[in-house]
């Protein structure tokens, strides 16, 4: 080779290794989104606080969040291959040993986590963090390779393993803000965001800035126990702030490093 | 004909055989190598192809049953996500590294026990690696999106890593098995062009790109074939190590490991190379070449696989230790798992099949005959396919939280898709071997000339 050429070679390789300095870093510190998108971050940041002493495991969570969020009825074919979708659950857990045994029921959706290990694999980034920490998911881009499904420590994202079967009834039943999900794709809690759409859309319409009261996950408004905090972990002044600092606060699989802002409290 | 090919220093790769059939001039061995091109093959020959191809077919079905109706036609479930479907595509990915490594590797040390084994090596790359690839697509649930990889492509998924460097792999190994063929492919347009169809001839003279082996020629054959080797051997070590980080870069209890890369990368090899031997046995009986396939070169790649044998049992032990004495409970309820309980089976014959049995068959000398080896390398290959197995499959069904367990049992599907890509497989290579030389004639020719 001539040495003119091998300068050149040189040059445009060092151009390139540098190029890969700046850019590789930057595609890592990314949230899974678009990088300007995520560098912007928003005003809130949502979050919920569940209270295990209040809770007495009825499920009415469970019940509000299938039918806000149209999710599939299952058959009992599937429920028995653990199919059926649930984004909001019941983990039944037992403490102790011998005659110390305790069974506690913990409900669990996604624990929308601030460093979300489900957003880092994802080949299309079908599923990212929005600029106010909900972790979303794009149905139509995703490819159903259920690489999240098996990065989530907590195992609270799903896939549709058939076409979800529906009644004819079910047609005049459906929440029209929420899309019915097809097979082949993966879908999970979105802390009700259609429902924080509205809230946006109404304090839009009334001039003024969103307030907490305004938006209000499905599974809070069902719970009669009053055992679920919904709001903005941003303000401090917030309920879920000041619950979350509860010595009582507890998060799950803290030491993986996911940071969820799903927080529980201990049952006292 | 390679320039200075005879100062080749043997000693340095303890090669002191040569050639039983000393007097097999060059007129013969091409004669012998050709013999497979030009005879009719026999009515077996046109069995097993059809088998085969009816096998493949049936596969092909299943996966369009799958595609019409879902993944709910496997077995797969909540947690176990992944399943054999994955377990071929690092079993296919894996055998693929051995036609790289013998020939690649193997070529660049100057080893010669290689030559006989470098073209069948190739092309085990070339037939695996589709076959490997496409084992992931179908385990997508939505196929037809697969573009979106590259439409949207996120660049911290280890998936995106993998595409990047499996179909570079594909498009190197291509190019290096073709390179490789070229001056056989003007063997065969020289000395069948009177007894094969003239469409064939004409096929032979195109791919031989007007190779008439002129010293320059060889000599850049020789320069590309040696460049593109050491770009090659990078490429085994990122290719299967990427495979590898699909796992271990999850933090799920079992797959978060830092050895997981260079133990997948043994396994391959291993698994890699008993797939060679196993071919190249068959190849030696059907096709009588006992005077090129010698039992020397048998006995030396056997050694080969001990050593390999030895590495992997190094990793399992590694893997293993590190979590038993960590006692972390996540972790020890797939250790648990695979050692004593719901996996207990599968885990342990796959380590009878993959260490105790070839152990002592490949470490004792009179023990490590043509036949033993044949068939150890069959039951190597179903241990490494079961050791994918017990890493994918048992780590799924304990996840960190326990919503209940959940069994596994692959669908009839899975199976129906699993045979008929080892048919695939098989069926390439079948036809491979009446299309061209199945030995390197060249590169054993330059070996006789070197005596």
């Amino acid at each position: 080779m001539e040495p003119e050429n091998r300068r050149n070679l040189l040059k445009r390789l060092a151009a390139f290794a540098g190029g890969l300095l700046v850019f590789v870093p930057r595609a890592f510190a990314s949230d899974g989104s678009e990088g300007e998108i995520v560098q912007a971050r928003g005003k809130h940041r949502w979050g919920m606080v569940i209270d295990l002493d209040r809770c007495t495991g009825c499920q009415s969570c469970v019940v509000a969040c299938s039918v806000e969020n149209n999710q599939m009825l299952g058959s009992p074919e599937e429920a028995a291959m653990g199919r059926v979708i649930r984004w909001l659950k019941i983990l039944p857990r037992t403490e102790g040993e011998g005659s110390h045994v305790r069974q506690s029921l913990i409900p669990m959706p996604c624990q929308q986590c601030e460093d979300p290990p489900c957003t880092r694999v994802c080949p299309t980034s079908a599923t990212f963090m929005n600029t106010e920490g909900i972790v979303g998911q794009v149905y139509d881009r995703c490819i159903g390779c259920r690489y999240c499904v098996n990065a989530c420590p907590y195992t609270c994202k799903f896939f549709n393993w058939g076409e979800p079967q529906w009644p004819a009834e079910a047609n005049q039943s459906f929440n029209p803000d929420v899309s019915v999900r097809y097979k082949g794709v993966v879908e999970k809690c979105l802390f009700c965001h259609q429902r924080l759409q509205r809230a946006r859309d109404k304090a839009r319409e009334e001039g003024r800035e969103i307030q907490e009261r305004d938006y209000v996950p499905a599974c809070k408004a069902a719970c009669p126990a009053q055992a679920i905090a919904f709001g903005d972990l941003n303000n401090p002044e917030s309920e879920v702030s000041r619950l979350a600092d509860s010595h009582r606060a507890y998060r799950f699989l803290e030491e993986l490093g996911t940071k969820p802002k799903v927080i529980y409290l201990r049952e006292g | 004909m390679r320039p200075g090919s005879g100062d080749v220093d043997y000693t340095l790769t303890g090669w002191k055989g040569g050639w039983t059939d000393a007097k097999s001039s060059e007129a013969n061995l091409e004669s012998i190598m050709l013999k497979p091109l030009i005879e009719k093959p026999g009515k077996g020959f046109w069995l097993a192809a059809a088998v085969l191809a009816c096998i493949f077919l049936w596969g092909l079905s299943a996966w369009a049953w799958q595609v019409k109706n879902g993944l709910k036609v496997t077995g797969l479930n909540v947690p176990v996500f992944w399943g054999i479907y994955l377990v071929n595509f690092v079993f296919f990915i894996g055998i693929s590294h051995a036609g790289t490594l013998i020939s690649s590797i193997l070529r660049i040390t100057e080893t010669e026990w290689r030559r006989p084994f470098t073209r069948a090596a190739e092309a085990i790359t070339v037939f695996s690696l589709p076959f490997g690839a496409s084992s992931v697509i179908v385990d997508l649930g939505r196929p037809e999106r697969l573009l979106n990889v590259l439409l949207y492509p996120h660049f911290t998924s280890p998936i995106l890593w993998d595409v990047v460097c499996i179909s570079t792999y594909l498009v190197t190994s291509c190019l290096y098995f073709y390179l490789a063929l070229i001056p056989d492919i003007a063997l065969c347009r020289d000395r069948l062009s009177t007894v094969v169809h003239p469409a064939r001839v004409f096929i032979y003279r195109k791919l031989a790109l007007g190779w008439t082996g002129t010293k320059a020629q060889w000599k850049m054959l020789h320069k590309i074939l040696g460049g593109m080797s050491v770009f090659l051997f990078c490429l085994v070590i990122s290719v299967h190590t990427n495979v590898s980080f699909v796992f271990g870069l999850t933090t799920k209890p079992g797959w978060h490991t830092a050895v997981i890369g260079p133990y997948f990368v043994v396994g391959a090899i291993y698994s890699g190379v008993a797939t060679v031997i196993v071919a190249m046995l068959a190849i030696r009986r059907f096709f009588r070449l006992h005077a090129y396939l010698t039992d020397d070169h048998f006995d030396r790649i056997g050694k080969f696989l001990l050593a390999l044998c030895c590495f992997w049992f190094y990793f399992t032990f590694l893997e293993f230790i590190t979590t038993f004495y960590g006692r972390e409970t996540a972790h020890m309820a797939v250790f648990n798992a695979k050692f004593f309980g719901e996996y207990a089976w599968l885990f342990w014959t796959m380590f009878a099949c993959c260490f105790l049995i070839p152990l002592p068959v490949l470490a004792i000398k009179p023990l490590r005959t043509v036949r033993n080896l044949a068939w150890v390398c069959i039951v190597i290959n179903i241990g490494m396919w079961l050791e994918r197995y017990s890493i994918i499959v048992p780590s799924g069904a304990r996840p960190y939280l326990s919503w209940g367990m959940s069994h596994y049992t692959p669908s009839w599907v899975e199976w129906s898709i699993t045979a008929a890509w080892f048919a695939g497989f098989a069926l390439l290579f079948l036809l491979f071997t009446r299309l061209l030389p199945i030995l390197t004639v060249w590169e054993v020719k330059e070996q006789e000339l070197s005596h």
